[in-house]
């Protein structure tokens, strides 16, 4: 859905759902996410319909994901960093993982 | 003047107000109520909702036990189920040294010969709230308690009480009342009311109105804090709290857990604002993670207090004032009213309409908190 | 726990210049933001790009901030990026969480300079992936070098769209057209207003400039559009508009990008307790201030477009003014010395704000963005639609209180960022009220969502046993 304009320096990689992507220092995760189709990042709690990213900024709350373990991260206010393990969540958020 | 299209008056549109006014119309009256904002706006819309006989004082078991039964008939009360799911209170007990308190209390519920509250072992316990820390040892429960939903119920009373004709005025205050022969005049917002029968449902300001008709009744307040954070997959069905720590803790049907347990925030009673107190309500999330380690990295999305009054027994005001006849008082729930809404509004009913109920509400008379004073 | 005698919220322009300000009076100064570098939303990641060749294609307003942040960086104050402040409590207490720990603050004076957030939009599938706002492309352009794969369409009106055309533009991005949204008859509204503005010219004359460049660049540009709607299933796949005469058209779509304007972000100021007046020359609420940018409640100033959107440059003016005026609260200051120091600033100020009606009447919303179909979704995260809450309106006249309990709209992680105008507005046209009149939800903390772990932490109690 996006591209990088150049080739990231100092690329690093994190894991989306298990697949490696590449990333850049000091972008935010949610960037990533708008790279690696399917391009969303979470289902709803309410009729699970997919969503994405949508205001990069902190105040839609679209962009949650889990994050080395962690769930409902907003990832547009969170940075890559290398290793980083991050799943699409789906529904209401499930505590055994 | 022509006569008042009305009756009686119920004062306050909370849950209390709406159960009077539902009983009453119902048993013939013709009512009005008036709400200074809106129906719903102070503690039965911020409440927990539990619907809890568990742990009750012995004053109040008995009407707690009726009113439990009529919220296992909600729906046709009200036409509505409320979102009351029934699926047990638990009190747990963390460690050994808790477990002396829970078994003297059943003593006493046998003694009194009440058989709803039971003792269960670690492993009932688990199996009930597999989420729960492992060190817990056993637990009081009340298996026919639960919990609703709130704004639920303030719809579905506010529409049966349409339905039954009563008329509902809100974002008017009452301001002044005064005798008018055997009458009570009503002045509130741009309503005049002349009446002969009020129900003073006002809540956390129940005091005030006691006051405008000649009883002072001294009250305290509470401002207990909520949280309610995001929704999750299903956790656990029971509500549960805990011996020695401020902790109620549930699960509602969108998925949200819903943790209270009485820790106190500030209220400011003539703003009618009142505000959360973290570094309080730090001590309900450190309980609530002691108890469920797996909701630590649950996000919070609200909070809020909602204001209420309290008295010195915690035990309600129900029944008729002693000073001014043709007046009756509800209120002083003292944070566990919720659960005694249909009761206490037939209550009410029964003493409009025929000036004595059945059941025992004498622990509730207005006079146990009053100085002495002798009657004008 | 850290205390302060100024706590400031934001490092955007005036965050970052009320910060510099409050320096030069010797004030013990923190600053929490929750982005990783200084900038705010307009200069995003400017220390690092403002000179690399990104910065280039952003264009010199956002190259001029450089200075402030290196201004910001050498003035002594402490600066926590990547933190979130979830509540503030009287005297001050501050709520903040930064790498998963939460700590308090103490402050003697706090400055919110929060910023603006983009005016929410719905209409039929806004909340399928592929469609965002204007300003999450332009962020990923700044912060990350990203821009839209295919190309892109993008709707709405005001600068930002024009801004990010041109600078998409000189990325080599591909544009498969603009959708202006601008109502007829705008401009000649605006025009009253127009030599009032010419104060601030070297701002009109840039917007000009980028017209030019659009055409130049033969960017398919369609005027007074209206009824868009995205259509996919798992994602946007075309997009349907009406043009002006009426015309139904539908066209394939990879990424939609959409933009009504901004407004002032009031969450803190609301869960502040700070009186909020409704605007309706931005159609959207904003704090009570006095001329120093404080407050109602005493000791706490909002200062940026958290104010009134007034633009990057009124924002470090207003941040400047909020200084001095804490620096005579707290003594360091004399009155007199403020006013004298006050003078300049409020001329350029002045200066700023003079252009503003002209914008505001240019770009004013159109009334369609307060009206949605009743399918169309209103609040995004409980997904709540239109008709949902007008049908609300039939028992008593509720307010969006009584609405948010019945419905839960307002009620998901984004607290009515998303929702709280929109319902505000539906509501006011099914009861006949105002905006005003309505209101808008009541806010409760926390402000970000913090986590009962976090949150438990605070609990310094022993261990229970
Ligand atoms: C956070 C919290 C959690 C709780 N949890 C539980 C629980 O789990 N289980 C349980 O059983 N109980 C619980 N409670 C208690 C329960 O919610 C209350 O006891 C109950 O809702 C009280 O209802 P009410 O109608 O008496 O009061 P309110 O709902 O407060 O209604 C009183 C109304 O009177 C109005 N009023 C006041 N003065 C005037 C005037 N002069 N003129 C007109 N109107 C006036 C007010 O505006 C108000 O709306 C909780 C309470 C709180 C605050
Ligand atoms: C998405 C977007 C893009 C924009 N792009 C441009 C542009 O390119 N050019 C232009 O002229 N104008 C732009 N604007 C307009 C912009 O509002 C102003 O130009 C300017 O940035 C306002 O400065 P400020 O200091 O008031 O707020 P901001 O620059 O918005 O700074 C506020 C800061 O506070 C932080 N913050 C907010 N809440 C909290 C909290 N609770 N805890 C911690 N930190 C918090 C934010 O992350 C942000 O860093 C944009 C606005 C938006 C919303
Ligand atoms: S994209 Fe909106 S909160 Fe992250």
């Amino acid at each position: 859905m996006f591209r990088k304009l150049h080739e990231p320096e100092g690329a690093i990689t994190v894991y989306v759902d298990g697949i490696a992507a590449s990333a850049e220092p000091g972008e935010s995760i949610a960037a990533v996410l708008l790279r690696a189709a399917p391009h969303w990042s979470r289902t709803t709690p309410v009729t699970q319909s997919k969503r994405a990213p949508y205001c990069m900024m902190g105040v839609c709350f679209e962009c949650l994901a889990i994050v080395d373990g962690i769930a409902s991260v907003q990832t547009c206010l969170t940075l890559v960093r290398d290793g980083m393990r991050i799943e699409r969540q789906h529904g209401k958020r499930s505590l055994s993982a | 003047m022509s006569r008042s299209a009305f009756d009686t008056a119920v004062i306050g549109g909370g849950l209390h107000g709406l159960s009077a006014a539902l009983h009453l119309a119902r048993a013939g009256r013709r009512v009005v109520l008036v709400e200074q904002n809106w129906v719903g706006r102070h503690a039965s819309g911020a409440t927990a909702a539990g619907v809890r006989t568990l742990g009750r004082d012995l004053a109040e078991v008995p009407i707690s036990l009726e009113s439990m039964e009529m919220w296992h008939r909600i729906e046709a009360i009200v036409g509505d189920h409320c979102g009351f799911h029934s699926y047990g209170q638990l009190r747990v007990a963390e460690f050994t040294a808790h477990l002396p308190s829970l078994e003297k209390r059943l003593e006493t519920m046998h003694q009194q010969g009440y058989g709803h509250e039971e003792i269960i072992d670690r492993a009932e316990l688990l199996k009930l709230v597999p989420a729960i820390a492992p060190h817990c040892v056993g637990a009081l429960i009340a298996r026919r308690d639960g919990a609703a939903d709130p704004h639920r119920a303030l719809r579905a009373f506010r529409r049966s009480c349409e339905g039954a004709g009563v008329v509902i005025h809100e974002g008017c205050g009452v301001t002044a009342i005064d005798r008018r022969g055997s009458d009570w005049h009503i002045r509130a917002g741009e309503q005049e009311i002349t009446v002969p029968v009020i129900v003073n449902a006002a809540g956390a300001w129940a005091a005030r109105l006691a006051a405008l008709v000649g009883d002072d009744i001294p009250l305290g307040l509470k401002a207990s804090m909520m949280i309610v954070t995001e929704r999750l997959a299903p956790l656990l069905k029971p509500v549960v709290s805990v011996v020695g720590r401020s902790l109620s803790f549930k699960q509602s049907d969108q998925g949200t857990l819903v943790i209270g347990g009485g820790l106190q925030g500030r209220a400011d009673i003539d703003a009618q604002k009142s505000a959360v107190d973290f570094t309080e309500l730090a001590k309900g999330a450190r309980a609530a993670t002691d108890l469920f380690p797996s909701v630590k990295d649950v996000r919070i999305t609200r909070s809020w207090a909602g204001i209420e009054a309290k008295t010195k027994d915690l035990l309600p005001v129900i029944g008729p004032s002693p000073n001014a006849s043709g007046v009756f008082h509800a209120f002083g729930f003292s944070g566990h009213g919720f659960q005694l809404v249909p009761v206490v509004g037939s209550i009410i009913a029964d003493l409009v309409v025929s000036g004595k109920t059945q059941r025992h509400i004498s622990p509730f008379s207005a006079e146990r908190l009053m100085t002495t004073r002798a009657a004008a | 726990m850290t205390s302060v005698d100024l706590l400031i919220v934001g490092a955007g322009p005036a965050g970052m210049a009320a910060a510099v300000q409050a320096r030069r009076f010797g004030l013990d100064v923190l600053v929490v933001d929750d982005q990783p570098a200084p900038g705010g939303q307009i200069w995003r990641s400017v220390e690092t790009v403002a000179a690399a060749p990104r910065g280039k294609i952003l264009g010199q307003a956002y190259q001029a901030g450089k200075p402030l942040a290196d201004a910001f960086r050498a003035s002594g104050v402490r600066y926590q990026p990547g933190t979130q402040l979830w509540q503030i409590e009287p005297g001050f207490r501050a709520f903040v969480t930064r790498d998963r720990q939460a700590s308090t603050i103490e402050a003697r004076s706090v400055i919110l300079a929060t910023g603006a957030q983009e005016r929410p939009v719905p209409f039929a599938g806004w909340t399928l992936p592929g469609v965002l706002t204007v300003g999450a492309a332009q962020i990923l352009l700044k912060s990350s070098g990203q821009i839209p794969e295919k190309p892109v369409w993008i709707a709405g009106s005001g600068p930002l769209p024009l801004l990010y055309l041109v600078q998409l533009l000189r990325a080599g991005g591909k544009i498969a057209g603009y959708l202006d949204t601008t109502p007829p008859g705008r401009r000649r509204a605006a025009l009253p207003h127009l030599a009032k503005a010419l104060g601030a010219a070297g701002d009109l004359i840039k917007g000009l400039a980028w017209m030019g460049m659009l055409r130049k660049a033969r960017v398919p540009i369609v005027r007074h559009v209206a009824d868009i709607e995205a259509i996919g299933s798992e994602r946007i796949e075309s997009l349907m508009y009406r043009t002006r005469t009426g015309q139904e058209k539908t066209v394939p779509a990879d990424v939609l990008l959409v933009h009504e304007g901004v407004i002032p972000s009031i969450h803190g100021a609301l869960a502040l307790g700070c009186a909020v007046a409704w605007r309706d020359d931005q159609d959207c609420y904003a704090p009570v201030l006095d001329p120093w940018g404080e407050s109602s409640q005493a000791g706490i100033f909002v200062a940026g477009d958290g104010a009134g959107i007034a633009g990057a440059q009124a924002a470090s003016l207003r941040g400047e003014l909020a200084a001095l005026r804490v620096a005579v609260t707290l003594g360091r200051a004399s009155e007199q010395a403020a006013a004298e120091a006050a003078k300049p600033i409020r001329r350029k100020l002045d200066r700023q704000l003079a252009l503003r009606p002209f914008l505001d009447a240019l770009f004013k919303p159109r009334p369609e963005i307060f009206a949605p179909s009743d399918a169309t979704i209103v609040c995004r995260c409980e997904e709540v639609t239109a008709g949902d809450i007008r049908a609300m309106a039939d028992v008593g006249r509720p307010g969006p209180n009584q609405v948010k309990a019945f419905t839960r709209a307002g009620m998901g992680p984004c607290q009515g960022r998303q929702c709280g105008y929109t319902v505000t507005q539906i509501l006011a046209a099914a009861e006949g009220r105002t905006a005003q009149e309505v209101g808008f939800y009541r806010i409760r903390p926390p402000l970000k969502p913090v986590t009962l772990g976090e949150l438990a932490s605070l609990d310094r109690r022993e261990k229970v046993s």
